[in-house]
């Protein structure tokens, strides 16, 4: 098998036995971006002469017999939205076109201390906003499996680096389903965590109540050691949590005894598309064939929480990114005759329209006079979805969906039609509004070829679990072959 | 037709922590060297994170039990968005509709009557930066130091419980006194540690009876205490005549913002940010909200220790003082009254330390423009070198007085402090000898001086004055005597010449 082929833990495997050193991984990736990211666009910066350099580091270490962490000399693609010290971070916005940070993000410099080397910044939708990653101020990325088809959003780079081989490994982000979605449209592995696991701190915030970084990857065992690296608590993060890290990549391969999968009634009605649907039940059987019970569950607020979503999300994001008003750094306008024409101007030029019409539906929502109906009605739903969920936890260890309700759609197929876009996001958005985790993991092809993904979802900090139960239907079966019509 | 004036007070107090009230970035009033205590928090960076500072917070709730309000077993923080440069975030974190602490009151005396002052509450929020603009008229580009950003305020609320500019003046005096007691803040209004906004309005009763408010007028910039007492003076003054004028009441117009100009004494039109303003505020998702047990709440009431007005109480029984004194002296902050505690232990005699106190220390503070912290005389030096040698009749007060003032005079020049109490004791024992101040208790000595005096020729009509029962005339012997030896005690002085005119 070719190199860029490997999944992390074949990669350091060879490493371990020296059939291959870094060098030789990370040159591999990179000639396979050259080869290919000019079809697939999913890098906004690539950096080859400090990831070979980072390399060779690593293999001096690896033959001075040092102590080494635990993904070193693995490359990685890094969501263009975490700050990284001296390499610039545009959040896909021209706003941050040339924003180079004074420091590292918290999973960046976790990244490090793993030994990781990242290959560069990969594309997104603008400040995360988006399912497509059409959003980005810079290129369009397209769906390794098909590039007139999008790779999914916001964390469209990241999915499409790794389904393309260009990296075993990348970053994610996920607010909404940004990490699931396009995990699920790309055919990789792709994992949200409970909220507060992984500190945002460094992390350019969307929605801060609904923010996490996550893995993602070309197999469960390196999504389960990617996060392993850049899970635990910060102290810089309020909202991170002190809680123990497992060693995710130490149990991942143990199956579940006797689990218990949740199915709900409300991801299965209207508007799941049929392959999407045959596929998941496929996979329900590939369970059963290994034991596990399916019962039936009820979360009968679900159907709020796309619209919970989109007053909560957009609020959080009108007033986080204010401050990008031209003074301090960004993009400032060349024209302008007073403060508050140059705050109006700058931020007018710079933000994409989907920015700008999150900006103004949350604006809105906060306004006196709004704020009760709007945001704090969508909070009491937020309360109600969480309850649903632990309740439907008190009798089933994970709950199965979709991750969406159809394969990658077309480029351009729903960039006019902002509505059906967010609709894109109803299984997934229900776990950002309830904080718990949830994976993705391919189980299946769809009749033109595109991948379908499986969504479990977990209890708060029982990332563990997904990753076994996940890792269950991939030692199992070989996704690929798994064709629908 | 006559009108009453409302005054509520807005007070924001920078706390003096170590640090900022969200970063680890010093917090230091240091306009000199703009935007060197910043950090990406500060500085609203993208990505950048807020955290609750715990002493912060800690010193807020001292605040909160000083002026008498509860303290909020569950409080949160909100954003509180508005554009300006010197706001990076384009928010401020504060506090909405849950603050930390409510319901209080400060009591405060005016004119010797007792007034309460209510307060409605106190929340912790951070500081803004400070937009600094071309002054020259040339219109150059406007510059932003964020130094100051990220300092932790509390803003305390009043009632309109004032009904006086002086009752809020006295209102914010006797606050930052409290303050200070307490070691939250140095309220230094010049540096802008205490900065206050002034709602004003009249309540007019007219000619019939009735009782009508007019329209509240939010002053601010109001930056010294007597500027705060102008600025309430002159917006009465103004609303008044406005009133007459109008008729307006409250509720017809808007509310007013206006700034106070202390060069003219003149309040003047702000385009009031409140007119349109909607803060969108909403509890903030990067913190968590803030839980408070009564342990923890006793804790802060139990460190607090004691505070001025108990302290005016306890100097009036504990040591006789009268009411003024107690007064001037706890109203001069913390470290002096324990320098006056100190010397009145050491000499014995509270109110003779009171008065040597409120007169010639405070005469030479205010003089050399000195703290108490750096006053040249140690409190043991001054009780037992000076205040002592009196009570034993070493030397006179008077005496006693011109070495403290000689002593002060030497500090003046070399700006030097009087080493150990013992050093000082030899350049007082010095002095009294140098400057003949020793008090002649030799009563052969005196005898003759006396007996000198009155004997000569032109002293004769005043003892004759005397004796007609002229009280007066023996003031003029006196001074002869005394004039001759410095360190007479003029009441055996006094004491003799009378005795020998009357065995004349």
């Amino acid at each position: 098998m070719s190199i860029v082929g490997k999944t992390t833990g074949e990669l350091l495997d060879s490493m371990n036995q020296g059939e291959l050193s870094s060098v030789e991984i990370v040159q591999a990736f990179l000639d396979e971006i050259g080869r290919r990211d000019n079809e697939v666009n999913a890098f906004l910066s690539v950096r080859p002469e400090k990831a070979l350099e980072e390399a060779k580091e690593v293999d001096q270490k690896i033959s001075a017999g040092e102590q080494l962490g635990l993904l070193a000399g693995i490359p990685i693609a890094l969501k263009d939205v975490l700050c990284t010290e001296g390499e610039t971070t545009t959040c896909g916005s021209k706003m941050l076109e040339n924003f180079v940070p004074p420091y590292d993000a918290h999973v960046v410099q976790r990244l490090k201390k793993s030994g990781v080397i990242s290959l560069g910044k990969v594309n997104m939708d603008e400040f995360a906003m988006g399912s497509s990653t059409e959003n980005s101020a810079f290129k369009t990325t397209g769906n390794p499996w098909n590039v007139e088809h999008a790779p999914g959003g916001s964390s469209g780079g990241s999915a499409a680096a790794v389904g393309a081989n260009m990296a075993p490994l990348s970053i994610g982000t996920d607010t909404g389903g940004s990490i699931r979605q396009p995990a699920s449209f790309c055919g990789v592995v792709g994992m949200k965590p409970t909220y507060g696991r992984v500190s945002r701190y460094g992390l350019v915030a969307f929605a801060s109540s609904l923010d996490q970084v996550g893995p993602m990857a070309n197999d469960v065992s390196g999504a389960a050691t990617l996060l392993e690296a850049i899970a635990g608590h910060d102290h810089r993060d309020s909202t991170s949590i002190n809680c123990p890290v497992p060693s995710y990549s130490d149990s991942v391969d143990k199956p579940l005894e006797g689990l218990k999968i949740g199915v709900a009634d409300e991801h299965f009605g209207e508007g799941l598309g049929d392959e999407v649907r045959k596929s998941v039940e496929n996979s329900l059987d590939v369970y059963r064939s290994q034991g596990a019970k399916i019962v039936n569950i009820s979360l009968p607020h679900s159907k709020y929480a796309v619209a919970a979503y989109y007053l909560i999300a957009p609020s959080e994001a009108s007033s986080n990114l204010a401050r990008y008003d031209g003074v301090h750094y960004g993009y400032r306008t060349e024209n302008f005759d007073n403060m508050i024409d140059m705050y109006a101007a700058s931020r007018g030029e710079a933000f994409g329209d989907e920015v700008k019409r999150r900006i103004m539906l949350g604006t809105y929502a906060l306004s006196s006079g709004y704020y009760d109906a709007y945001y704090l009605k969508a909070l009491k739903v937020r309360r109600l979805i969480r309850q649903d969920f632990d309740q439907a936890f008190e009798k089933v260890d994970v709950i199965a969906s979709p991750v969406t309700a159809s394969p990658a759609f077309k480029i351009g197929e729903l960039s006019d039609d902002p509505l059906a876009m967010y609709l894109s996001d109803i299984y997934t958005i229900s776990a950002n509004l309830a904080g718990l985790p949830g994976i993705s993991v391919p189980v299946g092809l769809s009749g033109n070829d595109l991948p379908i993904g499986l969504q479990l979802l977990g209890p708060a900090f029982e990332e563990d679990r997904l990753f076994r139960a996940a890792r269950m239907f991939e030692k199992e079966t070989d996704w690929k072959t798994l064709k629908v019509s | 037709m006559d009108y009453q004036i409302i005054v509520g007070l807005e007070v924001h107090v920078q706390l003096q922590t170590k640090t900022k009230l969200f970063c680890g970035c010093v917090n230091l009033f240091n306009p000199d060297n703009p935007n060197v205590q910043t950090c990406p928090v500060c500085t609203a960076m993208p990505g950048s994170l807020p955290v609750m500072n715990r002493e912060a917070f800690s010193l807020a709730m001292k605040t909160a039990v000083a002026i008498n309000c509860g303290i909020a077993s569950f409080t949160k923080w909100d954003r509180k968005q508005y554009y300006y440069p010197d706001l990076p975030k384009a928010y401020q974190i504060s506090q909405f509709d849950l603050p930390f602490s409510e319901n209080g009151f400060l009591d405060i005396e005016v004119d010797g009557e007792q007034r309460k002052i209510g307060i409605i509450r106190a929340h912790l929020e951070e500081d803004a930066g400070k937009n600094m603009h071309d002054e020259s008229g040339k219109g150059g580009d406007s510059k932003v130091d964020l130094n100051r950003c990220g300092t932790p305020l509390v803003e305390i609320v009043s009632e309109p419980d004032m009904r006086s500019a002086a009752e809020a003046k006295e209102y914010l005096e006797e606050l930052k006194l409290l303050l200070t007691y307490i070691d939250v803040s140095d309220c230094n209004m010049q540096e802008g540690s205490l900065r206050c906004d002034a709602n004003v309005n009249l309540h007019v009763t007219n000619d019939d009876g009735e009782k009508i408010a007019t329209p509240i007028v939010e002053v601010k910039n109001l930056n010294s205490f007597r500027g705060v007492e102008l600025a309430i003076e002159y917006e009465a003054d103004r609303q008044w005549d406005i009133y007459q004028e109008t008729g307006l009441k409250i509720g017809d117009v808007a509310k007013e913002t206006r700034g106070w100009d202390a060069t003219r004494g003149k309040t003047f039109g702000q385009r009031g940010k409140e007119d349109a303003a909607d803060y969108r505020y909403f509890p903030d998702p990067d913190l968590v909200p803030v839980t408070v047990t009564e342990e923890e709440k006793q804790a802060v009431r139990d460190s607090l220790g004691e505070l001025p007005a108990a302290r005016r109480s306890r100097f009036i029984e504990e040591y006789s003082l009268s009411k003024y004194d107690a007064s001037v002296i706890v109203s001069q902050g913390n470290s002096f009254t324990l320098y006056y505690e100190s010397v009145a232990k050491s000499c014995g005699d509270g109110k003779q330390a009171a008065n040597w106190l409120t007169q010639e220390v405070l005469r030479e503070m205010n003089e050399r423009k000195i703290s108490i912290e750096d006053f040249p005389i140690t409190s043991d030096g001054l009780a037992t070198s000076l205040i002592n040698r009196v009570r034993d009749k070493k030397i006179s007060i008077k005496s006693a007085k011109e070495i403290f003032a000689r002593l002060m005079e030497d500090f003046g020049e070399s700006n030097e402090s009087y080493g150990d109490n013992k050093a000082f004791d030899q350049r007082v024992e010095q002095l009294i000898e140098e400057m003949g101040l020793a008090l002649v208790s030799d009563t052969g000595e005196l005898e003759g001086v006396v007996d000198a005096v009155l004997a000569k020729e032109q002293n004769q009509k005043a003892i004759e004055d005397f004796k007609g029962g002229k009280q007066a005339a023996v003031g003029a012997l006196m001074g002869q005597v005394m004039k001759q030896i410095k360190g007479a005690d003029a009441q055996t002085v006094r004491k003799m010449i009378i005795e020998k005119i009357q065995n004349m």
